[in-house]
């Protein structure tokens, strides 16, 4: 192994918070001449309330809507220059990017320090009513109109609390989405849309002075807005719950989902190797036994969802013709159960540090859009408060220990502290796993 | 504190515009007849190899469709002594990432790679694409998840919308169905044909590798070489093409089909027709139409059915293209309430855009300008810039062509736009197919000018 040992790979940037509070991080990239602004606001549908879920992606839209001195669409000016742009939200944050040729960086800044600052004098209650209307339509598509597209939906139900932020899916619920006020609109955007709430990254090709002094101007007079208090909540799970979805599918699924650390947290990266060694690839165990050995199942898949204030781990399983969810269910019993029990080999250890390095190195090929540098910096500075995270977080990856991930199994991974749901063929509500209470999502 | 605030009133101007070097392409030819394009890259410690075999599922013989794709998912199983699993574990150990994409005129694998494990993946490679086991116990379960895929995308409004609107338009030409096949077409299948497949197809001869990485054109080289050199042209005939020319006669009128979905909250919806070759001397025009009736985000029909309407998440118009005829269509999914009324509005554009609403020049600037500004944009990875030089390879352009492309758009005139959209959209034969529920959207679409709605089985 001496041969190959691996090169240092690193993340430079500086860091400057202005005044007000904006946090500024340039990382300079001169091979394509592209600047990428990288733009997060540490709010995400966990800053939403019961009965009021779906609100910070619904204004996520109403971002590419015009702002006071760039009254009409976001797209128009930035793509006639040549420029990329796009946004989501999740649970924890909304972050806004656009990649753009060097020359069209002050236009970028420009339309991005506008709708941070002057959004409300440009939104409409039309405006409002029809990004409404196109968010539902989000959701028929992406969720109402697919197979197992609710199921996601029922496990984060189930698996947090009623008053846990983590419990809604960030779409947010189709009532909920009807309900919205255009009057709600102002106080979020004056809550959560403020320099002191924000992290901007530039990454490309520009000199770290010349990005600064831009950053600055451009928002440096934006007033700071407070900060607001961060969100809290816990969740614990006391037993196994069962549940149960009929869906418009061919095939049974089983899916199971645990509570686990929260991103970078003690374990979070351990679980991380889990899944891939579950389910990720030939080789891994549940792949292994259930398609390629047994051919009991189509396919598996099993990864950890690391968020700010939790995790969870989901794991599927979709069965093949003949094979029933609970001779399913107990060969992953087995299978977890023997990680947890003896831990991955060496070979599953070698596989998964080549595969954090290649990970690591393959995100630096890219300065902006939602896998690029400028939005893993992003993440560092909003999520660990440290943009340098970057050499840490591999070693997360690299100091895992055959006994550290299989404690992490046997810990998070237990049987009887657990969300199982069976989503069956409409009408086929006996496949499902004994015992399994139906759930209504919609 | 905050310094003075700024003027915002107007937006910034543009600077000059930044220069940038396309990467240089190297062309060689292995004495086995292998081709191979080298291009030095050097923004990563990565290397990637593309590797395009000639005949993809339009190679397809009849009635087998679906062999092209089935033989290239079958070849990472095994070769030598490498089981499925083996291979899995050195693709693992060396960072790869591998991938595989059967189109409609070839097969394209690729292989990311950490630099350092350059010759370890190029000889991995080219012992699954030349020397793959080809086992039985393999191709029976492989074939096997094929068949319960297909059973599966049923439920996928927009999969059973692909292909049948593919069928629509082609009939049984080649080009008729998706890479995928038919279950009955797979059923039939057996280990003999995979195997001949291989062997008509899989031959250096009918072969394109680009190399693309932070070496020296000749190391790039040199690694193509010492996995690839060996690789012999085999005795037997390579496959007969099938003529990409060869059509089956099209629809002279308007015509709608219809797909039953139960109880679906959206339909999904497809408006198109066969247009025109890849290789057409008017793919810059076209493009340009293309961007500005439904290529990008503020496109007219996204702007009439998004954003004014509210129909829909989006809607985009597009060229599948092919080296033979290649269709035109306009895809998005509605809600189920607004299907006929989207049809009508997405033909009105269609219509619109030939001659009684011609492009204004904002809108022209505009779409030259999203297509050309940002275009280097596209060159910041070795994969990518390893696809690139693979299409090029794929429709015989010339290696001038990234360098070729901003001009060729910047010069493109209303008129020309004008010209290509009446010449090659035809609204008097437009195939509109709908993925619904029919017994909500069936009257309405009486009610369109396109003929008796044909009700279409779900065919998987």
């Amino acid at each position: 192994m001496t041969a190959d040992r691996t090169p240092v790979i690193d993340l430079p940037y500086t860091k400057r918070t202005l005044d007000n509070g904006l946090d500024v991080i340039v990382h300079e990239d001169h091979h394509v001449p592209i600047v990428a602004v990288n733009l997060w606001y540490h709010v995400g549908s966990k800053n939403e309330q019961p009965g009021r879920t779906g609100f910070a992606h619904l204004f996520e839209h109403l971002m590419f809507e015009g702002s006071e001195h760039q009254n009409s669409g976001y797209f128009a000016p930035l793509q006639a220059a040549g420029g990329q742009l796009n946004g989501s939200t999740n649970a924890d944050r909304t972050n806004y990017w656009e990649v753009v040729p060097t020359n069209a960086l002050e236009l970028a800044l420009w339309m991005e320090s506008d709708r941070m600052g002057f959004l409300l004098p440009a939104l409409t209650k039309e405006r409002f009513e029809t990004q409404r209307d196109v968010v539902l339509n989000e959701r028929r598509q992406n969720y109402e109109n697919r197979p197992y597209g609710l199921a996601l939906m029922a496990i984060v139900a189930s698996l947090f609390p009623p008053d846990h932020p983590y419990n809604w899916m960030t779409i947010g619920s189709a009532e909920d989405i009807r309900a919205m006020e255009f009057e709600d609109v102002r106080e979020f955007f004056r809550t959560y849309y403020r320099p002191a709430n924000a992290s901007l990254v530039l990454a490309g090709d520009i000199a770290t002075a010349r990005a600064f002094e831009l950053a600055d101007r451009y928002f440096g007079d934006l007033p700071a807005g407070v900060k607001p208090a961060p969100v809290s909540a816990s969740a614990s799970l006391d037993g196994e719950r069962r549940l149960l979805l009929e869906d418009r599918v061919e095939r049974q699924r089983i899916y199971m989902a645990w509570l686990t650390p929260a991103m970078y947290a003690p374990g979070d990266a351990e679980m991380d190797l889990v899944g891939d060694m579950l389910a990720n690839g030939k080789t891994a165990r549940l792949y292994k036994t259930l398609v390629y050995e047994r051919r009991v199942a189509l396919d598996v898949s099993a990864a950890q969802q690391s968020r700010e204030m939790a995790g969870y781990f989901v794991l599927a399983v979709t069965a093949a013709p003949g094979a029933s969810l609970t001779d399913l269910a107990a060969a992953v019993d087995e299978e977890i159960a023997k990680l947890a029990a003896g831990g991955p080999t060496s070979a599953e250890m070698e596989r998964a540090e080549a595969q954090a390095e290649a990970n690591f190195v393959y995100h630096l090929q890219t300065v902006g859009g939602f896998d690029g540098k400028s939005d893993q910096l992003n993440a560092y500075n909003v999520l660990c408060g440290d943009p340098g995270f970057f050499a840490k977080d591999l070693d997360r990856y690299r100091h895992a220990t055959p006994e550290s991930v299989r404690a992490a199994a046997q810990q998070y991974l237990r049987p009887d502290r657990r969300v199982v749901l069976s989503v069956v063929p409409r009408g086929r509500t006996a496949d499902a796993l004994p015992g399994s209470e139906p759930v209504a999502v919609s | 504190m905050a310094h003075a605030p700024i003027d915002r009133s107007a937006a910034p101007a543009l600077g000059p515009a930044p220069t940038f070097t396309f990467p240089g392409i190297e062309r060689h030819v292995l004495p086995n007849g292998l081709k191979v394009r080298t291009v030095e890259h050097t923004s990563a410690p990565v290397l990637t190899m593309a590797l395009q075999i000639e005949g993809g599922s339009g190679a397809d013989p009849a009635p087998q469709e679906g062999l092209a794709s089935l033989v290239a998912d079958l070849v990472d199983e095994g070769t030598g002594e490498l089981s499925a699993i083996d291979v899995s574990d050195a693709l693992s150990r060396i960072g790869g990432d591998y991938d595989v994409d059967t189109g409609p005129d070839a097969i394209g694998f690729s292989l990311t790679t950490l630099a350092r494990f350059a010759d370890r993946g190029a000889e991995l490679m080219a012992g699954l694409l030349t020397r793959p086991s080809l086992r039985e116990s393999d191709f029976a379960r492989i074939r096997q998840l094929r068949i319960d895929r297909l059973r599966q995308i049923r439920d996928i409004a927009s999969a059973v919308a692909e292909r049948a609107f593919l069928r629509l338009l082609y009939g049984q030409h080649p080009y008729g169905h998706a890479p995928l096949g038919n279950e009955e077409a797979l059923r039939a299948i057996t280990l003999d044909d995979a195997i001949a497949f291989h062997a008509a197809t899989f031959r250096p001869s009918q072969t394109t590798l680009v190399v693309a990485g932070g070496m020296r054109h000749a190391e790039l080289l040199a690694v193509a070489e010492r996995a690839f050199g060996g690789w012999q042209e085999p005795p037997t005939p390579a496959a007969a093409r099938t003529p990409a020319s060869a059509m089956a006669a099209e629809p002279t009128s308007r015509r709608i089909a219809l797909v039953h979905r139960e109880a679906a909250a959206q339909s999904e919806l497809r408006i198109g027709h066969l247009a025109v070759s890849r290789r057409t001397p008017d793919y810059a025009p076209l493009i340009v139409m293309n961007a500005i009736l439904g290529g990008q985000f503020t496109s007219r029909v996204n702007l009439k059915l998004r954003e004014e309407k509210a129909y829909t998440y989006g809607a985009r118009t597009s060229f599948d293209w092919k080296r033979g005829l290649a269709p035109w269509a306009l895809s998005t999914s509605v809600h189920t309430a607004s299907t006929a009324e989207a049809i009508t509005d997405a033909s009105a554009e269609i219509e619109g855009i030939r001659g009684s609403r011609p492009v204004t020049e904002g809108e022209l600037a505009h779409a030259k300008a999203a297509l050309t500004r940002g275009y280097p944009s596209g060159f910041e990875t070795g994969a990518q810039v390893a696809r690139a030089v693979s299409q090029l390879a794929l429709y015989g352009l010339p290696d001038t062509y990234f360098s070729d492309f901003v001009p060729a758009v910047s010069a493109v005139t209303a008129e020309q736009v004008t010209r290509v959209a009446a010449q090659y959209l035809d609204p008097s034969r437009l195939t509109a197919l709908v993925v619904g529920d029919a017994q909500v959207v069936r009257e309405s679409l009486h009610t369109l000018s396109f003929g008796e709605p044909l009700e279409l089985p779900l065919q998987m």
